[in-house]
């Protein structure tokens, strides 16, 4: 059991901030998920919590310990990398055994723990290969075992799946799933570009933009109540419709956010806005159209099943009213009394 | 194939036909002057006349050749031991750490591996004097480092920094100490490189003449440069042509065979250590 | 001091470093600093090979320095005002010069034709390393003999082909001796070119070629316009080692051309000096000048080269 804490941390790379002062509770066998567009800082904010990075400034709590200068093997943390970063002149099993076997355990342990790591994530026939004779899938689930083994309080991921093809990086991210599941006393930080990833895998998502913290919360707290324009913007998918101008206007407020998911086609006369399809994609299970309605983006429209909708047609559209958000020039929600 | 691909095919390796010629001939006609004997010396031939083992006979059986091979595969040996044991670490700690002046001592390092040796010729020469080692093979060894240890520590260093940092970080995580990721996880990586460099130093080593020439004065201290470059005849007429030949071959046959072996590994390291900069 | 258990990852690996950085800079303090110091040191006494604690301090006395004859004359000594080291700088100068010239060209020459596509392409690869690893000692006897005026094959050749009328004593005679050491070193170290080159040459993307062919470019077009400037940088750093190699060239000269006042190089007169003739302090601040030289051609290949030190580019 452990939960991290962050107190006003900062980090400055050669005079550049990339952390500014951020301050951030984990709680104790939560999976958090840090996500961000590149360059906003949730890399270095794993590494942070790794230790392979020095703060700069603030301090950081493990347990309630301070642990600034503690050096990463003494944090009770385990790391799955991007690059997995197996040793490539050890079997397998010598890769999960190695930070037993630095940390002196006995034979026995350090045998008894590599084969429960394998036969959890079905590693008991590969564990005299080389990572060399392994598939992409096979090392990922080497380089998680090899954190496994190593019984970590808090468990951290650098964007684990962005290796994998389109297939597997389901399948990794439900194994990932379940072994958050399994070991619930485990605290699981994980970094990843990707908002699907982070919506399926977090209890709670940190967003964060330049440096700084965006919102945290729950992924339906974010997805129903965005702290701000840019976390509407990039939760959700397709993205929002953020409509500005007379639109907007009508709503009092200077950014209207509608979800394409929340935009009906309905009867001339039920509509607040018409316009022509300028666009269509069929995803099969869904049909995006493309309306152009006056206002500076065309606004994408979510409809389930097939619609057969030509390019050029002309369609009536009505939000729900209840699904709006609404943004004020500071790019701040309006909550409406 | 039409004509003009048949002219500029056979233009092609004509060119390299008179490359290779250019390049193998000296040594070519090293081994057949070194199967003549006598006054088949002084008759000029293209092509092999003669097959007479006396000059090998001759330079094994005499003086002290052998006794200047010994010394000159001890040293190389010891020297480029001793340099790839100091540079391991050191290039580990140039290549991965990152330290206040890193720029200006890797700057410092490549300097000295330009020195020009004669310039340290008194000193050394005083400080082989002092250490009581004049005239036997550790004068060499010391001597030798101050071109194998800059070499084999730029090269490694650059080497190292072509290996994935996550490697190294996966082990921090796993609590190895800067030691144990040198031995146990960056060394087993490092096999190649420290081959090419080891062999690239071996080389040096062994055809150093300047050192040798000048810390020696015994034949039997003497490496085989030195040997080579001193056999002489009872005068000025008459070189021992034949003998000399025969050493040459002797000793330079072991160095072909390595460059046709490592071929790959000596190109990379002569690349590594002069391109990547 | 904290105990190694508080240091944070950053302060515990640059303690590492130190230790093993120790080592390697004691060892190379011991054979390349401190030797020099003492040699610069011994360029200011008058210390002999056979009293090395003995000398006394004489300052600039063995680079320049004068005296008034009674007769009014001024008589200058010293190095400076040494002919003889005059006639090894401008040997040393030239060598380096030419040697580094043709060596580029032919190394540039030999790396494309290495470069195109043929049959048995990595023995040629190994075989023109042979010259490289023949050790210099090896390769000047191997060509003296080729050379000798007497028996050697070359003025055979030269004489069957019409281009001498009578032999040539290549290495004994005062104008053709630095040809001699001219041709092997070129002999000996083009393949070291070459294959920095072809290096270079490597790193060009292909298709780069390709689209030069599909827009008809005349091939010696593509070369100055295209190969050239790409593999230059690789060629310059290679120059600029060839040329600090040239410039304290020793054994090929020592052995060759022993006592030539042609090819005498600053490396051999500086030796001569400290060892044989018992100048050990003039001898001393010969190679001292050289070392100001050479220091003098690193500085500009850091410069020009403009290297990663820090490898923080990539």
């Amino acid at each position: 059991m452990a939960n991290i804490q962050f107190k006003k941390l900062s980090k400055t790379y050669d005079n550049v901030k990339v952390i500014k002062s951020v301050d951030l509770e984990i709680r104790s066998g939560e999976f958090m998920v840090f996500v961000g567009p590149s360059g906003c800082g949730k890399s270095t904010l794993l590494r942070l919590i790794s230790g392979l990075e020095e703060i700069t400034s603030g301090d950081m709590y493990i347990d309630e310990q301070r642990v600034n200068n503690v050096i990463p093997s003494k944090r009770g943390i385990s790391m799955v990398f991007q690059s997995y970063a197996l040793y490539p002149h050890m079997n397998v099993y010598d890769n999960m055994a190695f930070g037993l076997k630095l940390a002196k355990s006995s034979k026995e342990e350090i045998e008894q723990a590599v084969l429960n790591a394998a036969k959890m994530l079905q590693l008991d026939e590969l564990l005299d290969r080389l990572p060399k004779q392994l598939s992409g899938g096979q090392r990922q689930r080497v380089a998680i075992g090899r954190a496994i083994v190593r019984k970590p309080k808090v468990f951290l991921f650098d964007e684990p799946l962005s290796n994998l093809d389109a297939a597997l990086r389901v399948q990794t991210r439900l194994e990932i799933a379940k072994l958050h599941h399994d070991m619930k006393n485990v605290t699981m930080v994980y970094v990843t570009h990707d908002q699907v990833e982070a919506m399926t895998l977090a209890d709670r998502i940190c967003v964060l933009r330049d440096g700084r913290i965006e919102q945290v919360g729950t992924p339906a707290e974010l997805y129903e109540s965005p702290a701000s324009l840019f976390v509407a913007g990039f939760i959700g998918s397709p993205q929002m419709n953020f409509i500005n101008g007379d639109i907007a206007a009508q709503y009092q407020c200077h950014t209207l956010g509608a979800r394409p998911e929340h935009i009906e086609v309905v009867a001339e006369e039920d509509a607040l806005w018409s316009g022509t399809v300028i666009h269509t994609e069929d995803l099969g299970s869904d049909n995006h159209l493309f309306v152009e309605i006056g206002a500076k983006q065309p606004v994408v429209v979510r409809c389930n099943g097939k619609l057969n909708t030509d390019i050029g047609t002309r369609v009536h559209l009505a939000p729900m009213a209840s699904q709006l958000h609404f943004f004020d020039e500071n790019e701040l929600p309006i909550r409406q009394s | 194939m039409d004509l003009p691909t048949i002219v500029k095919r056979t233009a092609l390796y004509f060119a390299v036909a008179v490359v290779v010629v250019i390049a193998v001939f000296p040594f070519y006609y090293a081994i057949i002057t070194s199967f003549k004997t006598g006054t088949q010396l002084f008759e000029v031939n293209y092509f092999p006349t003669s097959f007479n083992l006396e000059n090998y006979q001759s330079v094994l059986g005499g003086r002290h050749f052998i006794r200047n091979i010994g010394n000159s595969i001890f040293i190389s040996f010891v020297t480029v031991v001793a340099a790839l044991f100091l540079a391991i670490t050191a290039s580990y700690a140039l290549a991965r750490v990152k330290f206040k002046g890193r720029g200006l001592l890797l700057m410092t390092i490549l300097g000295i591996s330009m020195f020009p040796q004669i310039a340290v010729l008194a000193g050394l020469f005083e400080l082989v004097r002092f250490l009581g080692i004049y005239n036997t093979p550790w004068a060499m060894i010391l001597s030798y480092t101050i071109f194998t240890l800059p070499f084999t520590v730029w090269v490694l260093t650059t080497f190292m920094r072509g290996l994935p940092i996550e490697i190294e970080e996966a082990a921090i995580v796993d609590g190895a100490t800067p030691w144990i990721i040198i031995t146990k996880v960056f060394m087993p990586l490092m096999w190649p490189a420290l081959v090419t460099t080891g062999l690239l130093a071996f080389i040096g080593a062994w055809n150093e003449f300047l050192f040798a020439l000048t810390f020696t004065v015994s034949e039997t201290t003497r490496t085989v440069p030195v040997a080579i470059a001193l056999i002489s005849g009872m005068s000025q007429h008459e070189t021992p042509w034949g003998a000399i030949m025969a050493a040459s071959v002797i000793v330079t046959v072991p160095l072909v065979l390595l460059v046709f072996v490592f071929q790959r590994k000596i190109v990379s390291g002569l690349t590594a250590g002069g391109v990547k900069g | 001091m904290l105990a190694s258990s508080e240091l944070s990852l950053q302060q515990q690996r640059a303690r590492s470093a130190f230790w093993f950085l120790a080592p390697m800079l004691i060892m190379l303090f011991c054979v390349a600093a401190w030797p020099l110091l003492r040699s610069i040191y011994f360029s200011f006494t008058d210390t002999s090979l056979t009293d090395l604690y003995g000398g006394q301090w004489v300052g600039f006395d063995n680079y320049l320095s004068y005296r008034e004859l009674s007769s009014g004359r001024i008589l200058w000594r010293g190095t400076l005002a040494d002919p003889a080291w005059w006639n090894a700088v401008w040997n040393t100068v030239r060598f380096a010069f030419v040697s580094v010239s043709i060596e580029a060209i032919l190394g540039v020459l030999v790396a494309l034709l290495l470069n195109a596509e043929f049959k048995g392409r990595s023995i040629v690869r190994a075989a023109i390393l042979i010259p490289w690893a023949i050790p210099t000692i090896v390769s000047a006897k191997m060509w003296a003999w080729m050379l000798n005026d007497q028996f050697g094959i070359i003025n055979d050749l030269f004489l069957t082909l019409g281009l001498i009328d009578h032999k040539v004593a290549w290495t004994a005679n005062i104008d053709t001796a630095m040809i001699s050491v001219l041709v092997v070193d070129i002999w000996k170290t083009t393949p070291f070119m070459a294959l920095l080159c072809l290096a270079g040459l490597q790193m060009v993307p292909k298709d780069i070629y390709e689209a030069a062919k599909v827009d008809g470019v005349h091939p010696i077009k593509v070369f100055f316009k295209i190969t050239l400037p790409l593999i230059r940088p690789t060629l310059m750093v290679a120059i600029i080692f060839r040329m600090l190699d040239a410039l304290r060239i020793f054994d090929l000269v020592y052995v060759l051309t022993p006592n030539s006042k042609a090819t005498k190089t600053m490396s051999v007169i500086s030796r001569e000096n400290l060892i044989e003739f018992d100048k050990f302090a003039y001898g001393s601040a010969q190679s001292s000048l050289l070392f100001a030289i050479i220091a003098i051609f690193v500085a500009l290949y850091i410069w020009l080269g403009k290297l990663d030190l820090n490898g923080e580019k990539n």
